[in-house]
């Protein structure tokens, strides 16, 4: 059965080393959902996530061909554990006569901020869990969006587990 | 030793003083703009042999046969652009089968990559998913640092190429020079050591076998465990086979060795396979043209695994006792478990899973039709093994005549048999064959070969001369792409597209300009001959023998796509 896991990475912050994961992926035929990699507070490791889905079995080799990448030196897969997931969302949408309150309304109902304003647009900065996000998408259904701009999930274990050297 | 005074030198001699300290003695390579500072340390210093040969292909394939014949990594230098992208296919080929190589390339200048500058390509990129890891240093600071690194990677863990980029203006630039002693990777830590539970675990399903078979792979003759293995198999008392890459860590002459496993494999091999109770595999990876049909794999076995690389355990096949670890350490466990231990395998059920295999071994599935009256390569490579009593290193190409040296030549020692398994290479026996004859000037080193292959690195003839190799080469001429024509007469009605050699060049003259002996045989009773004034008269010569042999003889026994191992077509 395939389902969606979300694997992070502890890697050397090093040319090369995104383009070693993601072609992985693209080599073996694994498919990726989202992709984030940024520094950690060490500037010689960065923190990537990613969001693939799978049967066990491809995960299972999912997990152990990213861990034989010199460049890796942890991973964990947040299915296995319990741990919070948030993604950042921008959207721009039209803001113009009845729909500008209606967005504002929208906005707050689901905690976003709106981050910037024009005559006609409102910028609203939302986070939260993919489908809080998706959500908030189709209650927009009826306002016309002109940009949406995802960071991909981000993820860290509950309680004292860390990933960290 | 330099390694303990600071002295400043330029990038270029760093390379080479680095790939001193590391040990390296054979340096393959080819020249071009971007290493002519290495290649000027090269001139300067006589410590570090450079082999030239004609083709960067060749210099990866021969710094390939050095390692897989010696256990040391081979090492190569290019230059930079097509100088790199000519090494691709031999990086490949030591990458698909866990050679411990390193490859130095040039680069075009730092401030000139990206530019699409005269000879640049993105060396770490096209690189990238064929080696085990690859670098492009910076700072000549880096370089000796970045060397050890790659040496380090190269040989331990799951060995496997590793390639270093080199621009240029890195060469030039000067820098304080120290060779580290040691390297940590906190990223790169491989499992050496097998898990104590499991292991105990796979004793005790060993121990309850009815019907055992230990199947074998490149990771016994990768990790030296040849030894262990033997005194493992003779322990048990059950079978063995070997992979076409592990061939030789168990004697061929051995009653216990029931011959290669897979689609060409003997019908021994493949039914004790798949009627065994315990799979015990060893360094070996499940490979599809050695487990045919997955769904019909072992039906009733319950498996074991054992493997250095995680990734290989539970790929293809679900295993019960999985033992991540180095295979001589893994076994040298097993053997103390077992010498500490009295019981031993059910000696009635061995009998009788004997007798059964003994049924199988007296098909013959390896006899043919040996009329004399046409050259069979089967009858030259049996040939080959009486004329160089079984005890030589022997290169092989792509194709029938790799499949008739698996089959017939009986390797009784590890690092002897020298062949593309994993990318199946053409033009791979040649050079690899050359750098065999350098790790062991003194032995034997054959390459059987097809005309189709030789034809691929044939320039290597050159290099042969250059450094006085003397080769044999055993050309099993078809005038055929023959495993290519097996294909085309099975599965596509015999339309042979474009399996058929015309025009072929005459071989023993060919030889003879490239300033070797050139024999031709197209009698069956000229076959010893031929092949003792190879290895007397012509000892020191490269003989080049061209044997006209039987046009369309296949490769038997076979199975074929999508069938188990247990349907195996016989002649
Ligand atoms: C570089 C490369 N190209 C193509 C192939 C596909 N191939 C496999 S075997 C074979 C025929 C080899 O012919 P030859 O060397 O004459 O050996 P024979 O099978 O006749 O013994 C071919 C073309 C290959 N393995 N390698």
């Amino acid at each position: 059965m395939t389902k969606k896991h979300i694997i992070s990475i502890l890697l050397e912050n090093e040319a090369g080393a995104l383009s070693r994961v993601s072609g992985l992926f693209s080599a073996r035929a694994y498919n990726i959902e989202s992709l984030t990699v940024a520094p950690t507070d060490d500037a010689s490791l960065s923190r990537m996530t990613l969001v693939t889905s799978g049967t066990e079995e491809i995960v299972e080799q999912i997990m152990k061909q990213l861990n034989k990448l010199v460049d890796v030196i942890k991973l964990v897969d947040f299915t296995d554990c319990s741990h919070i997931e948030r993604e950042l969302m921008l959207i721009k949408v039209q803001a113009t006569g009845e729909s500008r309150s209606e967005v504002k309304r929208l906005s707050d109902i689901f905690r976003g901020k709106i981050i910037d304003v024009t005559d006609t647009s409102y910028t609203i900065e939302l986070t939260g869990k993919g489908d809080k996000l998706n959500a908030f998408l189709t209650s927009l259904s009826s306002i016309t969006i002109f940009e949406v701009v995802r960071s991909g999930v981000i993820g860290i274990c509950r309680g004292d587990k860390t990933l960290n050297i | 030793m330099l390694g303990d005074i600071k002295v400043e030198l330029t990038g270029a001699e760093i390379v080479v003083q680095s790939l001193i300290e590391e040990g390296v003695e054979h340096l393959f390579g080819y020249p071009g703009g971007a290493v002519l500072h290495i290649y000027d340390a090269l001139y300067k210093q006589d410590k570090l042999q450079h082999i030239l040969v004609r083709h960067e292909q060749a210099a990866t394939h021969a710094a390939d046969g050095y390692a897989r014949s010696t256990g040391k990594p081979g090492v190569v230098l290019v230059t930079s652009g097509p100088g790199a992208t000519n090494a691709v296919t031999g990086i490949a080929t030591a990458y698909m089968d866990s050679i411990p190589m390193v490859v130095i390339t040039g680069q075009v200048p730092l401030p000139m990559i990206g530019n699409d500058a005269f000879q640049e390509v993105d060396s770490v990129g096209i690189t990238r998913p064929i080696v085990k890891h690859n670098f492009l240093v910076k700072d000549a600071a880096d370089i000796a640092t970045t060397i050890k690194k790659a040496f380090y990677v190269a040989t331990t863990g799951r060995p496997g190429p590793v390639v270093i980029d080199i621009p240029k203006d890195v060469t030039a630039h000067k820098a304080e020079f120290s060779y580290p002693r040691e390297v940590k990777m906190r990223s790169y830590q491989p499992t050496v050591n097998g898990h104590k539970g499991n292991i105990k675990k796979a004793i005790e399903l060993i121990l309850t076998a009815k019907r055992p078979m230990i199947y074998t792979g490149g990771g016994v003759i990768l990790s030296n465990a040849s030894d262990e293995l033997i005194a493992f198999s003779q322990t048990l008392g059950a079978p063995v086979t070997n992979t076409l890459m592990g061939l030789g860590a168990y004697p061929a002459n051995d009653k216990q060795f029931v011959g290669m496993l897979g689609m060409h494999g003997t019908y021994e091999a493949n039914m004790s396979m798949h009627h065994c109770d315990v799979l015990i595999a060893i360094g070996a990876r499940f490979d599809d043209r050695v487990t045919g049909n997955l769904e019909k794999f072992c039906p009733d076995a319950k498996i074991i695994h054992v493997d250095i690389d995680p990734a290989s355990i539970s790929k293809n096949v679900k295993v019960d006792v999985p033992i991540v670890g180095d295979v001589k350490k893994v076994l040298s466990e097993f053997n103390g478990l077992l010498d500490g231990d009295d019981r031993r395998l059910e000696q009635s059920a061995m009998q009788d899973w004997w007798q059964q295999i003994e049924e199988w071994r007296s098909q013959d599935c390896l006899k043919y039709n040996n009329s004399m009256e046409s050259i069979k390569p089967q009858y030259v490579v049996e040939q080959l093994h009486e004329v160089t009593q079984g005890d030589a290193f022997v290169s092989s190409d792509v194709g029938q005549h790799q499949m008739f040296a698996a089959q017939f030549y009986g390797f009784n020692k590890p690092r002897r048999w020298i062949n593309s398994g994993g990318l199946g290479t053409m033009g791979f026996g040649l050079p690899a064959a050359m750098g065999v004859q350098f790790a062991h000037p003194d032995e034997t080193v054959v390459c059987v070969t097809g005309e189709g292959s030789i034809q691929m690195c044939i320039q290597e003839l050159s290099t042969c001369l250059q450094y006085g190799l003397p080769v044999k080469i055993i050309n099993l001429n078809n005038g055929f792409l023959g495993m290519v024509r097996q294909w085309q007469e099975f599965f596509y009605e015999k339309r042979y597209a474009s399996s058929y050699m015309e025009s072929l060049p005459d071989f023993v003259k060919l030889a003879e300009s490239y300033g070797h002996v050139g024999i031709r045989v197209e009698k069956a009773e000229d076959v010893r001959q031929a092949l003792e004034d190879a290895v007397g008269k012509y000892k020191d010569r490269l003989v080049f023998i061209d044997f006209i042999i039987d046009r369309e003889e296949n490769v038997y026994p076979m199975i074929p796509a999508g069938a188990g191992l247990n349907e195996m077509i016989l002649i």
